[in-house]
């Protein structure tokens, strides 16, 4: 089976820098990938590299089988949505219309949101438990429902690729913890395939099946979350002692800081 | 959609009625049986007067609401661009020089401030451009040191100018829609209406742009060209029309802002109603300036200003937190 993404030797930089240093790697169709890594390590650089908001890479990375480079822009946001950190509206737009956008890449360029249109978006909100507020600005939405918003716009684009840039850095445990269930459930039941870049490997050991390592734009490990998680391999990617304990159902890692 | 209705009406209704008041009484009955004087000053005096304010009016609130989505900054209108800076510029050095030409039947005076105005697009898109990216910050902060240097530079031909000269600038900044005539309606109207009629059809893409560059682009916008385009055609919209009107201030910024505080920030409603809404407001404010002073005229911008002013400032109390 061909892999969803195909990268090879991607290198990247912004400046005279590198940022991304001959990265290969396949994800497949339908896994559920977290990347993890210090600040500055390149996750965002990748990711949005994928999402095909970085363009001017070197190396090759293809999309199911084709060049991800040459896909349009919009034939790209039909398949791949993205979720940043945080999103900040510079009007006043409501929930639902928030959501709405994600069905831009769908329109065939008409100025009227179809029956179609107001399904997927219905759909959307309902998987995320937004609708409640679909009439409500964004910015008074809490850090939470913010998040689940976004979320359900990427969704509202039916995609079948999910890419996130630590979605729930700015959430309380429980929210964490919600959203994160809200992705396993895409995942499993939808076969969307997710790589997630977050800095709580706890919370990524407990959802992902896989995680990838990077560090200064390398990756440094890839497997299984119990497979990277062990002491050796924390102090090579975040040069911190920590204690690894295994969860007693199977579900994942814990690891703790010692110093 | 359901503010651009009651925003056309406001305007057909404002154009319907602004042609039968002014400094002399008309009869209809006179105007329709072709009877001299009621006949031409309807027709030569008051309608092309009224219809190049519909049309300076709808593509200014355009042109604002334009400049405020792709720079995501609800400040942003072609005067913090320094377009009208600009194109002020180009009608001043034009009156200095005495060029007061009519060029293709288009006054050379007009002409000029077109130029001025393109120039100086080109000019902030040169400083502001780095690589492939157009940083909204950055051109916004080009616009305003263009509009202090063009300050300038107007102050010193003002200075170096004759006393009638300067008159004249001076009269041609305040802006005003009385040198309009039905040709020059026939030269903005197509422009205008093209315009508008694109960035309607461009509506949705304005949208997902409110949360940024990358946010655009991942649900399927291709930001560059979509920036590039639009800032063209703002610029033309601007340009067109401040060539025969001079600049007219405040029409870019409150008529959007009315809007999007009752309607919301969907540009497919923005655009069409802010066109309706700016296109009734200047010729309101126009009827105003022609009559409050009967039979002297106030410069259209004075009052834009003055009722604008107050306006904005009574929403910006009431609906502080809220205006964007």
């Amino acid at each position: 089976m061909t892999p969803i993404f195909h990268i090879s030797n991607l290198h990247f930089r912004y400046t005279s820098i590198p940022v991304l240093k001959d990265l290969t790697c396949d994800i497949a169709c339908g896994e559920f990938v977290a990347l993890i890594g210090p600040n500055g390590a390149g996750k965002s650089t990748f990711l949005k590299v994928l999402a095909g908001l970085l363009r001017n890479y070197e190396g090759a990375v293809d999309f199911s089988g084709q060049l991800l480079r040459v896909i349009r822009t919009r034939d790209l946001a039909k398949r791949i949505a993205f979720v940043p950190q945080e999103t900040h509206m510079a009007f006043p737009f409501t929930a639902g219309e928030i959501v709405m956008m994600g069905r831009l890449p769908h329109r065939a360029g008409g100025l009227f949101d179809t029956r179609r249109d107001t399904d997927a978006v219905r759909e959307a909100m309902e998987l995320t438990d937004t609708h409640e507020f679909s009439g409500k600005v964004f910015a008074e939405l809490s850090g939470g429902e913010r998040q689940r918003v976004v979320l359900a716009s990427a969704l509202a684009q039916q995609p079948e690729v999910l890419l996130l840039d630590e979605p729930t850095v700015y959430l309380d445990l429980k929210h964490q913890i919600q959203f994160y269930d809200i992705l396993e459930r895409l995942n499993e039941d939808r076969r969307i395939t997710i790589v997630s870049a977050t800095h709580d490997v706890n919370l990524a050991a407990r959802y992902a099946r896989r995680m990838i390592a990077v560090r200064s734009g390398s990756f440094i490990a890839d497997g299984p979350p119990d497979e990277v998680l062990t002491p050796e391999r924390l102090y090579e990617i975040f040069e911190i002692n920590a204690a690894v304990f295994r969860r007693p159902d199977g579900l994942g890692s814990y690891i703790v800081p010692t110093a | 959609m359901t503010v651009v209705g009651p925003c056309a009406l406001f305007c057909l209704l404002v154009l319907a009625i602004a042609p039968w008041i002014g400094s002399a009484g008309i009869s209809w009955h006179n105007v329709v049986a072709g009877r001299s004087p009621d006949r031409e000053i309807f027709i030569i005096a008051r309608l092309p007067r009224i219809l190049f304010g519909a049309v300076a009016g709808g593509a200014l609130a355009v042109a604002g609401v334009l400049f405020q989505a792709i720079l995501r900054n609800s400040l942003a209108t072609p005067f913090t661009l320094g377009i009208s800076a600009g194109s002020s510029f180009g009608a001043v050095v034009a009156i200095w020089l005495g060029l007061e030409v009519v060029v293709a039947g288009v006054p050379f005076v007009s002409l000029a401030a077109f130029i001025g105005a393109f120039l100086t697009i080109l000019l902030v898109f040169f400083i502001a451009r780095s690589g492939n990216a157009l940083p909204a910050f950055t051109l916004l902060l080009a616009g305003v040191t263009l509009n202090f240097v063009f300050g300038a530079l107007i102050m010193f031909i003002h200075y170096a100018a004759n006393f009638s000269q300067s008159y004249m600038m001076t009269r041609w900044m305040m802006g005003s829609l009385d040198t309009a005539d039905i040709r020059t309606v026939w030269r903005t109207a197509p422009f205008v209406i093209g315009c508008v009629a694109a960035l309607i059809w461009m509506a949705p893409q304005f949208n997902p742009l409110a949360g940024g560059e990358e946010w655009a682009a991942s649900r399927g916008v291709d930001v560059r060209r979509l920036k590039n385009v639009s800032y063209f055609i703002g610029s033309i919209l601007t340009g067109a029309v401040t060539a025969f009107s001079g600049p007219i201030g405040f029409v870019g910024l409150i008529v959007p802002h009315t809007i999007r505080l009752i309607a919301g920030p969907d540009h497919r409603i923005v655009i069409p109603a802010s066109f309706f809404l700016g296109s009734g407001f200047l010729v309101l404010c126009d009827t105003a300036a022609r009559t409050i002073f009967a039979p002297t005229e106030i410069p259209v911008g004075v009052i834009t200003a003055l009722l604008g002013g107050p306006f904005f400032i009574v929403l910006l109390k009431r609906k502080r937190g809220e205006l964007w």
